[in-house]
């Protein structure tokens, strides 16, 4: 569902339909995004085995770094200062009643505002936009679409189920962390991201850095008419795969240099390691991400929409190949290895 | 006041109050509980005359290492490691404290040999009384040093 949410995400922003007067919109997405998050993290709990018991202890005690107020965070969400039957009592209303609620609620309402902005036409490139529109009624037009598409994927969640067992380890043993200890795997970037940085910026400032850029990305007004064509502008579409290959490439690279030669508490022993593993690499990273809009402005002489896309992508590969190498190349002691 | 500012005014005083009750059934039900003796209680750990010097002994239910330094001095050692919540078994073989999860190594009194824990291992509030070792595992101490001993003696050895 993470994925497909995910997606859903990434389709309004590479056909440019978040901007006005859709901006409120985007931000009621934002916030399912993270209601669904939080519904697959307190499901995650539930079957009680040593990857769900370890993968929450680690989940929750990323937020006791937040400054100030992170041990009472982390408690209040836990139900105590472990991971333990309190804690399962709160996931299991949170998961079964609090949070669907919550998201039916929302999602009503998100969908609800989507028919009053209008929908976004899709178009093709260089495609003016028209003003006559051809409409058709609900239903059943949209409604035996929906019916038909949500069928087929009971159908094969169903198929699936009967094939493959759903993973259950050993019951949950406090006492015996397993050898790695990793979050589930929507949380492994964040997790590979804590091989690199100093905890605070790893689970705090970088994943804060990133939901303030979504919250702000629909108010960055267009400066091209992209609205409903797939990544706006011819240059657009091979900016936008530019970036991704750079966002892969490049994380890949940063990942194996700082694994094996890179030591920036050693290099710097007289600064605490907030500051030479935490502010100095992150400032290093953004002046690289200010070089490459640079490249794409004045360079590529880009639009600033069509820059923006490339950016987004390039910070969406990185993230995504971060999962990957935490979730598939990292064994045992958290070291890097091959998957098989 | 009219009519419509009086009803709509109950209405919204109302709409407070029964918001205020939800927030408070919420907080009740989510904040953590006072436990039920056990964990989050004071464990009777037993005789400190049972702990030779030098010792660490696991006292799983309480989730802690009873740890009695060379000089006498009595520590219960929290076993969740400060890094990212992990048990952190006491390795015998190399007389450390060694996290599985991403490598942590503490010594005995919980004092950090090798990150990334950012701190050194909290303790429990632990009195001897009559002999007896008492540990309040209610009452956590968490340190950014090693720096205070911490470490209870038996009257005669203080």
């Amino acid at each position: 569902m993470v994925i497909v949410v995910l997606l859903h995400m990434l389709r309004v922003f590479f056909t440019n339909a978040l901007h006005r007067p859709r901006e409120f919109n985007w931000l009621l997405g934002v916030t399912l995004l993270l209601i669904t998050a939080g519904a697959n993290f307190t499901g995650y709990l539930l079957p009680w085995d040593q990857r769900a018991y370890w993968a929450v202890t680690v989940g929750a005690s990323l937020l006791q770094y937040i400054p100030l107020m992170g041990e009472q965070i982390a408690h209040f969400i836990l139900g105590g200062p472990e991971v333990d039957a309190a804690t399962l009592t709160n996931f299991y209303g949170l998961h079964v009643a609090v949070l669907p609620m919550l998201l039916f609620a929302i999602m009503s309402f998100h969908i609800w505002r989507a028919r009053k902005d209008g929908f976004s036409v899709p178009r093709d490139l260089g495609e003016a936009p028209t003003s006559k529109v051809e409409r058709v009624t609900t239903i059943p037009h949209l409604i035996s679409r929906e019916a038909i598409f949500a069928l087929a994927v009971i159908a094969l969640l169903f198929v699936w189920a009967l094939l493959v067992n759903a993973p259950l380890e050993e019951a949950a043993d406090p006492a015996h962390s397993p050898n790695p200890a990793k979050a589930a795997w929507y949380f492994m970037g964040i997790q590979e991201l804590l091989m690199h940085f100093h905890p605070f910026f790893a689970a705090i400032v970088i994943p804060a850095l990133g939901l303030i850029l979504l919250i702000l990305l629909p108010y960055f007004s267009p400066d091209m008419d992209g609205e409903g064509i797939w990544f706006g502008t011819r240059k657009g579409r091979w900016l936008v795969a530019l970036g991704g290959l750079l966002g892969i490439v490049g994380t890949i690279a940063m990942v194996w240099f700082d694994e094996h030669y890179l030591d920036l508490t050693e290099l710097m022993p007289s600064l605490p390691a907030v500051i030479s593993n935490g502010w100095i690499p992150l400032v290093w990273l953004l002046a690289m991400l200010w070089l490459y809009w640079e490249l794409l402005r004045q360079g590529f002489h880009a639009l600033q929409s069509e820059a923006r896309l490339s950016l987004f992508t390039l910070l969406l590969t990185s993230f995504i190949t971060l999962t990957v190498i935490g979730q598939l190349f990292r064994g045992e002691g958290m070291s890097l290895t091959l998957p098989f | 006041m009219n009519r419509r500012t009086f009803v709509k005014a109950a209405t919204a005083g109302l709409a407070a109050l029964a918001g205020g009750e939800i927030a408070y059934i919420g907080w009740k039900f989510a904040a953590p509980r006072a436990a039920a003796g056990e964990f989050g209680g004071i464990f009777e750990v037993g005789a400190a005359v049972d702990f030779p010097p030098g010792s660490v002994t696991p006292i799983t239910n309480g989730r802690f290492y009873l740890v009695r330094q060379v000089d006498g001095g009595f520590l219960a050692v929290y076993r969740q490691c400060t890094h990212l919540g992990c048990s952190v078994p006491w390795e015998p073989a190399q007389a450390q404290f060694v996290c599985p999860c991403h490598g942590s190594a503490f010594e005995m009194d919980g004092k950090i040999l090798n990150p990334p824990a950012p701190r050194p291992l909290d303790l429990f509030e632990l009195t001897i009384e009559d002999g007896q070792i008492n540990v309040n595992t209610g009452r956590k101490i968490q340190r950014d040093n090693t720096d205070k001993n911490f470490a209870v003696y038996m009257e005669d050895q203080a």
